[in-house]
């Protein structure tokens, strides 16, 4: 018997404690960030899909060389380069200029061996991660055009 | 005779008037209140605050088609919304708000409450044997033995009160109760020394009754998909949605009214209708801050609860009221 009555005070009392908890929290401020209105920061280590990167002047630090087209293991980078003449020191010089970098986003498993295989610091994973769509074609990345974009 | 007839319509509009914009405002309240223990401002797009949510919850759920399970009994499913939303409007018709608002004062008003109070439990019944659906059945037999169970000690505590105040009628209990809240019933007396503990008997099982959390066994969702109303789609959701809400306000109102001196104010001075409303609406936002604090208990612990320690205690404080009243 007098456990009957202790156990139901024991137990109205821990009700209570746990009232008084939900009570203060009622006044504290919110933690949620509002999503369309307000995103979060992303951090330095989050990878969204791979961009260019650009050099002073606005051009691709690329050189076109075609190490992250080889490393990647599942065939999403595609990318193509043009032969330009150009004058240096009054000689005239052929030099490969990247006419063309693809990304089929829709394969890519981010897993980075194309970061980690570029020698040039010419590509990185950008922080964009509000992507949903409903069309594939949405998730084919012209590199090139965004940092045209990018550098308007 | 045309004048009876006329008061008994607008009372019937008002007190469905007054149960709907109830119901639409207290999902509204709850759900910021919720978000608030969890620290998120809830519902804030539509309008100043969210206001516009609950109308445009409403326009949601109306333009929605009214689904009919196949092999469901599609008379029950179809009562068993307005069964559970018509007794609540009923029992708003008895309910005094103030010494001269109440639609229809009745010497009996207790018992009629709980007379329509019980018949919630057959919607839930008819609800889920209606839907052909096993965790609707489940879940409305889990509801219907805790609402019986939950009756006992709250019709006893009742009566404890009604033979306190040696009447039925609502407005002679909120009247016996006048002058300063320490008159109210909530607090000893000299006849019944338990009246504290009568209370929150009485609250607790007003939570039951109205299957809130955590005695919302008739609907877990983690168990049961949404319990008896897993079938129930459009304003048939929507009728046992308001017709929850009207119940906790009747529950609040009739606590109100018995416990908490109805209108009166706690220090005598200007009674009327704004400390009634006063009243039941701080009952309503604690059943809300105990809805969002406390986990679902299981269907033992419910049961064990009322038949262990609520209806020993209950019958106990009859005697012991009883006994006094006898004495003195």
């Amino acid at each position: 018997m007098g456990g009957y009555f202790s156990d139901i005070f024991n137990g109205s009392k821990s009700l209570l404690i746990g009232m008084g908890i939900t009570f203060r929290e009622f006044f504290k401020p919110t933690v949620t960030v509002q999503y369309p209105y307000q995103t979060l920061k992303m951090s330095a280590r989050f990878r969204g899909h791979i961009e260019l990167i650009a050099d002073e002047e606005g051009n691709p630090k690329c050189v076109a060389c075609g190490m992250c087209q080889r490393a990647c293991p599942s065939g999403c980078i595609s990318l193509d380069s043009v032969s330009v003449d150009i004058e240096v020191d009054g000689k005239v010089k052929k030099k490969k200029v990247l006419s063309k970098y693809d990304l089929d986003f829709t394969k890519c498993s981010l897993c980075g061996q194309c970061v980690e295989n570029c020698n040039f610091g010419a590509i990185d994973f950008s922080k964009e991660y509000n992507l949903a769509s409903t069309r594939k074609e949405d998730f084919h990345f012209n590199l090139l055009k965004r940092l045209e974009e990018r550098n308007a | 005779m045309s004048l009876t007839l006329l008061n008994v319509i607008v009372a019937v509009v008002i007190a469905i008037a007054f149960a709907a914009a109830n119901a639409a405002y207290l999902v509204w309240a709850e759900r910021r209140g919720a978000a608030r223990i969890q620290r998120r401002p809830g519902p804030n797009i539509n309008g100043p605050f969210g206001l516009l949510q609950p109308p445009l919850d409403g326009i949601k759920l109306m333009t929605k088609q009214l689904m009919i399970p196949g092999g469901a009994d599609k008379i029950l499913f179809m009562v068993a919304p307005v069964l559970a939303m018509a007794p609540a409007i009923m029992s708003f018709v008895t309910i005094p708000f103030s010494k001269g608002i109440a639609a229809h004062n009745m010497e009996i008003g207790v018992l009629m409450i709980f007379a329509f109070a019980s018949m919630g439990a057959m919607a839930i019944l008819f609800a889920g044997w209606g839907s052909r659906n096993k965790y609707s059945v489940m879940a409305s037999v889990r509801a219907v033995s805790q609402n019986v169970s939950y009756e006992i000690p709250m019709l006893i505590t009742a009566i404890t009160v009604v033979m306190v105040n040696g009447s039925m009628d609502l407005k002679a209990i909120s009247l016996a109760q006048a002058g300063g809240f320490w008159h109210w019933n909530i607090f000893p007396s000299l006849h019944s020394p338990l009246m504290p503990i009568s209370f929150i008997i009485f609250f607790i099982c007003s939570l039951a009754e109205t299957n809130r959390a955590p005695f919302d066994l008739g609907e877990a969702e983690s168990e049961l998909v949404a319990g008896f109303h897993t079938e129930y789609g459009s304003m048939g959701f929507g009728l046992f949605f308001m017709g929850e809400y009207a119940n906790i306000v009747i529950g609040a109102s009739l606590t109100t009214i018995l416990f908490l001196g109805g209108w009166d104010c706690p220090f005598g001075m200007f009674p009327g209708v704004w400390w009634f409303l006063l009243k039941i609406y701080l009952l309503i936002a604690t059943f809300i801050w105990i809805r969002w604090t406390f986990p679902r208990t299981t269907i033992y612990g419910l049961l064990n609860l009322s038949w262990k320690i609520l209806i020993p205690i209950s019958l106990f404080n009859l005697l012991l009221t009883a006994g006094l009243l006898k004495v003195f």
